[in-house]
């Protein structure tokens, strides 16, 4: 039984003696040539002149082109046709591609671009969410609103009201490797594109538009990424197209990988948020009704800005059944990167509204956060297994009108997979919640200069892509007649050890070894019309498909094998690496090879679609999700209040991945997500300057965290459960979810802040040591 | 210029190349190593670490700001070398793999250089050890538990200390593009005055930058490594003397026995990558704003020696910061050294920044105040990233300076801080916040003195 090992990555060998191969380690042809990208300088303006003579005439540069030389379709957007490869005529942010270099190196391609001379008639720009309200400059015609019951009537019943906002900056990927490409021309006029890149399909599909060829001339493998949380999914395009056009102009091998600073100037972040809410609460602490109006600031063009504006809207619940709400989505646009997919979509942001709405609230009724969390939580799913009806909340009383609540979210979804009640009891007892706030509280009485403070939230997030028809997934197995196995889909492996969980599916199917499995690079020439490697949507979609095509092999081997010893198919068993039938038993490479002699087809094919879910967007009514996932975490900080630095002293996290098909690459994505969602929150700041220069555009100046700022002690521990919905191995998505556990450690320091004077600390995000120290002051009053 | 060294056990030559090379550029391009990464090619971010050793012992380096004439006469080890030669694992390689330290596995090799060198030394503060290497996708957690398990396994025999005997600097075969490449601080006296345009490279922590990320070209250059007598650090009873070429990694160790607070910012000055690269000659004689040994010399009234052929003179080192970008320093003339009394004053130093580990100070406050008897008997204080250069709160100094020590001296002095600074905004804090901190790191040394909890790092969970 290969699943629910801990097996090390598949890779782990390659990766620490440096052999595990990246775009750029790919060892190409001499001659083979490098692009650069000549970007723009002003925000928002008309070129109205180009002067690209000196960089013509630079060392090594082959040639240089600009948007009147692409020779089809100028676009790189995954949505909507708006954002050029090069930009025609107007540009819309600071390092915008405008022209492209192609030489000999990459340093003679990134020494020539600075060379270019262009002039601009500048317009004015629109950079915050504020210029951009102000201006109208939106994405759709207005903003998108989802209701549930009436908010007016449960806001004026309300015993306590709150009111506030939330202002919340974006987020550099920092995957470690840079966007990165490289194309080679192949026989009449075909494409071999090797791209680090969550979306192959997406690098095919824009590639062949760029060429003017159709989608089988093209062939895009993708083996690994050096990091991708979404920033791989759009933002690879731009560079896959760039090569390729280079390369079919040129007849050469044609490369390129930004430099950091490129990157970071280039491409899209996460998207900042503003969320201005109103709350009504009763005596007891629990919700009557909350109105988010979210701004999404989503950057010069669409990009994938609405459905993370929509994902946003679809977690202002998180863990809390909400009798009445009303939110609000404007999706700005604004002269600055064009903002893309970041590990959570968005949820993160709309889970932070409603997890500040709790905190205020808690504050202003004089609870413990916690207890007015759990208050609100929906109600728990049946425990009598997974036909068991779950358990409905009595009816309540909302402003004099008897009403019937349900367990649904504001978009309709009943939730019935809900187990937060038990975890957060769990989590309680592990991490000695309730005495450790006692004794935080003595020890604050007695310091000066130091305020700890503690924390526990929730997360509850949807599992599925909310574009429906993108679930679905293909899958390609071989078995070859020596019993070996070659296993491939259109998953990517960023690092998330997709292929190993996957590997471990296809080993178990035939009950051998992993060692007889050769997981192989994703190659849309292998697996067509694969959706991008996102939403943690990985194992479940490819699991799945993987699972399929290897059972269809596996039967039609059982079947061959039970004719030719006279039992029934089922009576063929395939475990340990052998295949037994009856009390005969044959290795599988025998059985692979009897099979083989028989003619038996030993390749299949594999497909799935998630069942279950429907989804209207506009009316915001529907199953967008097939499930959800689950997980808590405790953090206790301790800040100064005298600079606002501060430390997470430690964390407890008690994480939901169902029947982990790998516990140990599991808890390696909660324990990476929760330190990256922590960095979000902390220490992560984009700061552009008044001209929309983003002056955050490398590690210097970017700080992610280090290893000194993960939690002293640091306690993960994976739930001990099974998915309710039918997933592979009833295992659940874990790609996303663990990101939102850094929430704890923001509202730890909400509560240290909170320690130091009457008021609330209205923190906003990220963090910084400085934002800390500016709400330790306000809330001295 | 060509450069003879060793590179995973090999004698090599790099042939005739421009002097600013990177070792990062050569390794990937023209010897097909591609286990060293670029991440962020300005020394950040670590992916690019490899082990370099030479007569000083072993040390991580950062690949991607390190020029090839740097390596004259040294042995490198990249993460291709750290298996021995039957392709059995490193210590630190095969824990990294048992305890799921690789995800996207980009950066591993640069930590598993990183964790393979401070094995090799046998230092187990795993967590400084490491702080230069960024990594995006485990957490770390996983990371520091393969560095702890690793500790106790022998060091592979093909890594062990040969006793070899590292060469001198110097001796090179030049071609066009020769850089100078002085082996003493006479020979450099020489060439600097007869070249006084040149850029000089110590630790190319900072003059990669130019290379890497300006793409500046550098004219004539002069390495500054093989001179071994600016790399002497001195004591006598009274006097520490620091040479212009010793390394922040080397003055670690002393500044934490005479000044801990010197030594604690030293533990968090750039990475151990940088530390082993940077000079505390460069990071004077560069005369930025925001470097953090300045203002703590400053405190300590630190005399900075300046060479012009064989012409020397003295400054106190405050003297030496003219204006922003602008140093009291002839054409020709450079730091031979650094002195400062070891009589017992007392130094606080607090560098603030958003990431306690590799981040550049949004303020460094350095504070010498001695008490006697209730009452300041004296005080020199001078801070980082709060005006155009290093400067001394000289206003604030003379508010102390004789007054008693009460609340009611420190909040007139903390107020006297405006009359010494006008800091700016940028993205590492606004100038509100520079001066609230700066203030408040007044009040930070009161409590300190009081006896209170006045810092995180020292709050255990």
């Amino acid at each position: 039984m290969s699943v629910a090992k801990p097996l090390p990555h598949d890779a782990a060998r390659l990766h620490v003696s440096g052999a595990a191969r990246y775009v750029d380690d790919i060892p190409t042809a001499r001659g083979t040539l490098h692009l650069a990208f000549g970007t723009s300088e002003v925000a928002h303006g008309e070129i109205t002149a180009i002067d690209l003579s000196a960089v013509r005439a630079a060392p090594g540069v082959e040639d240089v082109l600009t948007a009147e030389d692409l020779p089809f379709e100028n676009d790189v957007s995954p949505s909507i046709h708006d954002e050029p490869l090069l930009a025609t005529g107007t540009v819309h942010y600071v390092g915008q591609p405008i022209f492209l270099v192609i030489a000999v190196s990459h340093l003679a391609a990134r020494a020539a671009v600075r060379l270019g001379k262009i002039s601009y008639a500048e317009r004015p720009p629109i950079f915050s969410i504020e210029d951009a309200i102000a201006a109208n400059a939106r994405f759709e015609d207005g903003p998108r609103i989802y209701e549930k019951a009436n908010i007016s009537i449960a806001l004026d019943g309300a015993t306590h009201m709150i009111e506030g906002r939330l202002e919340m900056g974006g987020q550099e990927h920092f995957y470690l490797e840079g966007q990165a490409a490289l194309a080679i021309p192949q026989d009449n006029g075909d494409m071999l594109v090797s791209s680090s890149t969550q979306h192959p399909t997406e690098i095919q599909h824009k590639v062949a538009d760029a060429m003017g060829v159709p989608m089988h001339s093209v062939r895009v493998e993708t083996r690994r990424m050096g990091g991708g949380f979404g920033g791989k999914e759009s933002q690879g395009n731009a560079l896959a197209v760039s090569c390729a056009l280079a390369a079919a102009r040129t007849g050469r091998a044609c490369k390129m990988r930004y430099d950091r600073d490129d990157d970071m100037v280039i491409t899209g972040k996460r998207h900042d948020f503003r969320i201005d809410y109103r709350a009504g609460f009763d005596s007891e602490g629990r919700i009557l009704g909350v109105d988010f109006v979210q701004y999404t600031r989503c950057g010069w063009a669409q990009d994938l800005s609405l459905p993370v504006a929509d994902r946003a809207m679809l977690h202002s619940d998180n863990a809390y059944l909400l009798p009445a709400a009303r939110i609000e989505s404007h999706r700005l646009r604004t002269n600055t990167q064009s903002a893309t997919a970041f590990r959570g979509f968005g949820g993160p942001q709309g889970m932070l509204g409603i997890e500040r709405v709790m905190d205020h609230a808690a504050h202003v009724l004089g609870l413990d956060p916690l207890e007015l969390r759990r208050r609100n939580y929906y109600a728990p799913a049946g425990r009598g297994g997974l036909s068991a009806p779950r358990a409905p909340r009595a009816p309540e009383d909302v402003s004099g009108q008897k009403k019937q609540v349900n367990n649904a979210t504001p978009y309709g979804m009943e939730v019935t997979d809900f187990i937060l009640d038990e975890m957060t009891e769990h989590l309680v007892e592990s991490s000695d919640y309730t005495a450790r706030r006692a004794a935080i509280s003595e020890w604050n009485a007695a310091q000066p200069v130091l305020k700890k403070g503690i924390a526990l939230t929730p997360v509850k997030f949807g599992i599925s892509f909310t574009l429906t028809h993108l679930n679905q997934a293909g899958a390609l197995v071989h078995v070859y007649q020596d019993g070996s196995i070659a296993l491939n889909h259109g998953g990517t492996e960023m690092g998330q050890g997709l292929f190993q969980k996957v590997a471990q599916v296809a080993a178990d199917r035939f009950g051998v070894g992993m060692e007889v499995v050769k997981i192989t690079a994703t190659d849309t020439a292998k697996v067509p019309n694969t959706s991008a490697t996102a939403a943690s949507s990985g194992s479940d979609l490819n699991g799945m498909a993987v699972q399929i095509a290897c059972d269809t092999i596996r039967e039609r081997m059982a079947e061959h094998l039970a004719a030719l010893y006279q039992m029934a198919p089922s009576e063929v068993v395939f475990s340990d690496g052998s295949v037994s039938l009856g009390t005969e038993r044959l290795t599988f490479a025998q059985a692979a090879k009897l099979c083989y002699q028989g003619r038996v087809p030993l390749s299949a094919t594999g497909f799935y679609k998630t069942p279950d879910i429907e989804w209207d967007r506009l009316r915001g009514k529907g199953r967008p999700f097939f499930y959800f996932a689950y997980g808590a975490a405790c953090s206790e900080v301790v800040i100064d209040t005298l600079t606002g630095e501060y430390r997470i002293l430690r964390t407890d996290i008690l994480h939901d991945a169902g029947r982990s098909l790998n516990p140990a690459l599991d808890i390696g994505q909660v324990e990476g997500g929760f330190v990256q969602g922590a960095g979000w929150l902390t220490m992560e700041e984009l700061v552009w300057d008044g001209r929309g220069r983003l002056r955050t555009h490398a590690p210097s100046t970017y700080k992610i965290p280090a290893a000194s700022d993960t939690p002293e002690v640091f306690n993960v521990a994976l739930w001990d459960g099974e998915n309710r919905s039918e997933t592979v191995y009833r295992s659940k998505a874990v790609g996303e979810p663990p990101f939102m556990l850094g929430m704890s450690v923001f509202f730890a320091l909400s509560d240290a802040v909170a320690a130091c004077g009457p008021d609330y600390p209205m923190l906003d995000a990220p963090a910084t040591p400085e934002a800390v120290l500016w709400a330790v002051e306000r809330v001295r009053g | 210029m060509t450069t003879n060294f060793v590179l995973n056990g090999r004698s090599v030559e790099t042939g005739d190349l421009p002097p600013t090379t990177t070792l990062l550029d050569w390794l990937r391009e023209e010897r097909g190593l591609t286990g060293s990464k670029e991440g962020c090619n300005e020394g950040d971010c670590g992916a690019c670490t490899v082990m370099v050793r030479d007569h000083r012992g072993a040390r991580a380096l950062n690949a991607c700001i390190l020029f090839l004439p740097q390596l004259y006469g040294k042995e490198v080890t990249t993460v291709e070398g750290l298996s021995s030669p039957d392709g059995e694992l490193h210590p630190v390689q095969q824990a990294l793999v048992d305890h799921h330290g690789s995800q996207c596995g980009f950066c591993t090799p640069g930590f598993a250089v990183s964790m393979a060198t401070a094995h090799l030394n046998g230092q187990t503060d795993h967590a400084d050890r490491i702080a230069g290497n960024l990594c995006r996708c485990t957490g770390y957690a996983a990371i520091l538990k393969a560095a702890k398990a690793a500790e106790a396994a022998p060091i592979p025999a093909h890594l062990s200390s040969s006793g070899k005997k590292y060469p001198r600097g110097g001796a090179q075969r030049g071609g066009q593009t020769a850089p100078l490449l002085p082996d003493s601080s006479d020979a450099l006296a020489d060439l600097y005055a007869q070249w006084p345009d040149a850029t000089l490279i110590a630790g190319a922590t900072d003059v990669g930058l130019w290379v890497t990320k300006q793409m500046r070209p550098l004219g004539k250059v002069i390495f500054l490594h093989a001179c071994r007598d600016l790399q002497d650090i001195t004591e006598t009873e009274n006097e520490l003397t620091m040479g212009a070429g010793v390394t922040l990694a080397r003055l670690h160790p002393v500044m934490t026995r005479l000044w801990p607070s010197f030594g604690e910012m030293i533990r968090r000055y750039g990475s151990v990558q940088v530390r082993e690269a940077a000079t505390i000659g460069g990071n004077i004689a560069n005369g930025s704003p925001i470097g953090d040994s300045p203002p703590a010399l400053i405190a300590l009234g630190a005399t900075l020696h300046l060479r012009h052929r064989d012409t020397r003179r003295s400054l106190p080192l405050e003297q030496f910061f003219l204006d922003y970008g602008k140093q009291d320093r002839a054409p020709g003339e450079f730091v031979e050294k650094v002195t400062v009394l070891k009589t017992n004053q007392p130094l606080s130093v607090y560098k603030l920044s958003k990431r306690f580990d590799q981040d550049i100070s949004a303020v460094c406050g350095a504070f010498s105040v001695e008490i006697q008897n209730g009452q300041i008997a004296s005080a020199r204080i001078a801070f980082g990233g709060m005006a155009g250069t290093p400067k001394r709160a000289s206003t604030t100094e003379s508010k102390l300076t004789g007054q008693p020590w009460t609340k009611e001296t420190i909040t007139r002095a903390a107020a006297a801080l405006a009359e010494d600074y006008t800091p700016m905004s940028d993205m590492r804090g606004s100038a509100g916040y520079r001066m609230k901190t700066a203030q408040n790191m007044l009040w930070r040394l009161w409590h300190e003195r009081q006896g209170h909890a006045s810092h995180v790092l020292e709050v255990r969970p």
